[in-house]
């Protein structure tokens, strides 16, 4: 089995930028991206901020090269598929194998709720057009065509720690020698479905979140897509710019607790937890920054600070939400936030949580405050907890 | 790395489930849908929650639960499954709501049993199994890609005792949209005429069809799982089963059955016609789908009856394309595609 998974390229879009570079003047310059639902059809505008990505599905489609009248979600992931595998620049690709695994929540939503409207008043009405993508795969099919990639394709779905599953996946297909090359992340775009489900579980704030802070309301939806060119050490060795860094650790629990709830003692944060830095070798004291889930639901960040107490305690790593920027993109959030702790090795970074007032009461520590600049960062832990107890912890190392 | 499919359970359209003859007590529905026989849920859930759970989380935790037992196995080392639509009656009923009631006052239920990843979720939650769990939603490929997992991490040594499954429901609002996209024959058939008449489309199906499989041989081993590949619009089917049988040291002539995803849709059909008479020429072949209809996962549908046929030596006379007598099968390969785009290859032996 081959030994080490590099990451050779980046790609984001998100509610504070269109690519990789804008996102990262807004991490450092502490500019969150939520504001006013604007794109969508509800009754929730001017109620409950959102973080959209600044564009229109007409302007997306320019960009990503593919028709405006597609899902939303497929548009923002192209995009950004698209920059990670320029920004790699594998030289031969075509030589190589290569596959695409990519994550979301709720396939092509956006499209099927406008279907869905004429279609219930008449069962023979509602374009097909708008739900013949409405699989979660055919996000995954489109973006993947576009791309030319056909060896290896598949599609995960484990609620908001999908795409860190997708990352972990095409890891495991390059450790498996399946590919020597695979794109990895994932995408969800804001839709009436999913807003209106976390609003009938009560976990939106109405003002900007405010993860890990003791008066923390709850979550902002966001959106947007976030992917990883990872690649073999074979082809490591043969790329034209150095690689940015190694996953070193990954691991996949479940906190089987409650279908939507965490456990107070968030057992399925803390066997992910430690199961990647059990599988990357490293001890707790080894972490220099976690890019924690952390997204500003009393419950989420109660049991994930309760995980990290009893793993890290009582020598914490710098920590920070960076939903407290983008919002939570959901099936997107694994990768957007991988992509970000790729950047903090890069760039020596280590952003801060937007909005932290308040230590929690239950917790000996507490979120970075300020950028944190000319960092040794050696190992970033990113972690991904999700609806059915799905709990995923990803390392990313130095080289 | 060896793998073994050491115990299988299945909830179809047929007495698939907890049945003692082997596709013997055949079902014959007339339409263009075929529903899966309900198991007696109140064996394997809660009663109080058997009321509040959609068909497919009941028939995915059914199917699971019987293949640990079978199996002898309280903890699985992990839990995958495939399923390309997910809880698609609790999103209905959902997006039903948001436009019915204009996004006001609206239950929570719903939403929360809508995620792709619930019947994985709701099995660990049964059993209490902290273990690796996913979900795998790539169209016709969803099981496969599950089935992918289970393997690597066998071969990874990460986990043992795997349980991966296929799962799949289908709504009247999925079947009248698949309809109208022109999936399903215009008139009623039954299924067991599927086959006679080759015309557009096929009937629609559904099911849970779960397996535990280890990388340890047992005597009471169901079947070995040699291989399994996953193509994407392959340029030429013939060419990939030749190198997917030669990269398990095998050739055509080493297979003595092969399963494919006949559905009676002559453009589905072509290929299957094609290698009929190249390829599968003078092979033993046989049929499944017109026993669970046609469905994104019924591939798990085919893994169960082909692991059951080789470990009982016997090919069921329902699914046999044309007549033949085969003594004791050991070796079958599964060859399914879906939509002409996702094709997948399946290699069963005997133990």
């Amino acid at each position: 089995m081959s030994s080490s998974v590099y990451i050779a390229g980046v790609g984001a879009i998100s509610a504070i930028g269109n690519n990789v570079a804008e996102n990262l003047v807004s991490l450092k310059s502490e500019h969150a991206g939520m504001g006013d639902i604007t794109m969508m059809d509800t009754i929730y505008r001017k109620q409950l901020p959102v973080a959209e990505v600044k564009l229109s599905n007409d302007e997306l489609a320019v960009l990503a090269d593919l028709p405006a009248n597609i899902s939303r979600t497929t548009l923002l992931s192209a995009i950004a598929a698209k920059e990670a595998l320029d920004d790699a620049n594998i030289p031969n690709i075509n030589n190589l194998r290569t596959g695409f695994v990519s994550a979301n929540s709720v396939g092509g939503m956006d499209k099927s709720e406008d279907f869905f409207v004429k279609f219930l008043a008449d069962n023979s009405k509602g374009k097909l057009r708008d739900i013949f993508d409405h699989e979660c795969g055919s996000m995954t099919e489109l973006v993947a065509d576009k791309l030319g990639i056909s060896d290896f394709m598949t599609t995960v779905s484990t609620a908001c720690s999908s795409s860190a599953n997708a990352i972990f996946y095409g890891a495991r297909l390059i450790k498996n020698d399946v590919v020597d090359v695979v794109i990895a992340g994932g995408t969800d775009s804001l839709t009436k479905f999913t807003l209106n489900g976390f609003n009938t579980l009560m976990i939106l704030d109405k003002e900007f979140c405010k993860p890990f802070d003791e008066h923390r309301e709850g979550l902002n939806l966001g959106e947007g897509s976030g992917y990883l060119v990872l690649v073999s050490e074979k082809v490591a060795q043969a790329l034209v710019k150095q690689p940015y860094c190694i996953l070193s650790g990954y691991n996949n629990s479940n906190d089987a607790y409650h279908q939507t709830a965490s456990s107070p003692d968030g057992t399925g944060s803390y066997l992910a937890m430690q199961g990647a830095l059990k599988k990357s070798g490293l001890q707790a004291t080894d972490i220099d920054y976690i890019n924690l889930h952390g997204t500003g639901t009393p419950n989420n960040d109660s049991a994930e600070g309760s995980a990290i107490k009893r793993l890290f305690g009582p020598d914490y790593p710098q920590m920070s939400s960076t939903k407290s920027y983008t919002g939570h993109t959901l099936g997107a959030s694994g990768g957007i936030e991988a992509v970000f702790s790729v950047l903090a090795i890069q760039n020596k970074l280590i952003y801060p949580n937007l909005r932290f007032e308040t230590r929690m009461d239950e917790l000996p520590f507490e979120p970075v405050k300020q950028l944190l600049t000319d960092q040794d960062i050696k190992h970033v832990m990113s972690n991904s907890f999700g609806f059915g107890g799905n709990c995923t912890s990803l390392i990313f190392s130095a080289i | 790395m060896k793998v073994y499919i050491r115990s299988s359970a299945c909830v179809s359209p047929q007495n698939t489930f907890n049945s003692a003859g082997f596709l013997t007590d055949v079902v014959e529905s007339t339409g263009t849908r075929l529903k899966a026989i309900e198991p007696d849920y109140k064996q394997f859930i809660d009663p109080k929650q058997i009321r509040r759970m959609s068909h497919v989380i009941k028939m995915g935790i059914a199917a699971a639960k019987s293949c640990l037992t079978q199996a002898d196995v309280e903890m699985p080392g992990a839990v995958i499954t495939g399923t390309a639509l997910g809880c698609i009656a609790d999103t209905v009923t959902f997006l039903t709501r948001i436009v019915e009631q204009e996004e006001e006052m609206l239950p929570p239920t719903a939403f929360i049993q809508s995620t792709h990843n619930t019947v994985a979720a709701q099995i660990a939650l049964i059993l209490k199994c902290h273990n690796y769990n996913n979900t795998l939603v790539h169209k016709g490929i969803s099981f496969e890609s599950a089935l992918f997992d289970a393997m690597m991490l066998l071969n990874e040594q990460e986990a043992d005792n795997i349980l991966v499954g296929g799962v799949e429901e289908m709504v009247d609002a999925s079947f009248t949209v698949l309809t109208r996209l022109g999936l399903y024959k215009r008139w009623p058939l039954s299924n067991l005429s599927l086959y006679d008449t080759p015309s557009n489309g096929t009937i629609g199906g559904e099911g849970a069809a779960f397996f535990l499989i280890t990388s340890e041989e047992s005597p009471d081993s169901l079947a070995q799982l040699t291989g399994l590949k996953l193509l994407y619009k392959p340029k030429s089917v013939e060419e990939r089963i030749i190198d997917f049988l030669k990269s398990n040291e095998l050739g055509i002539d080493d297979i003595d059955l092969v399963v494919t995803g006949k559905n009676g849709d002559t453009k589905n059909d072509e290929v299957y016609k094609e290698l009929g008479s190249s390829l599968f020429k003078n092979k033993s072949l046989a049929n499944y789908k017109h026993l669970c209809g046609e469905y994104a996962t019924s591939s798990s549908f085919a893994l169960w009856m082909a692991s059951n046929i080789v470990k009982g030596g016997v090919v069921p006379e329902i699914v046999k394309e044309g007549k033949f007598e085969l003594a004791s099968p050991k070796k079958v390969l599964i060859y399914n595609h879906y939509q002409g785009k996702y094709h997948s290859l399946m290699l069963i032996s005997a133990t």
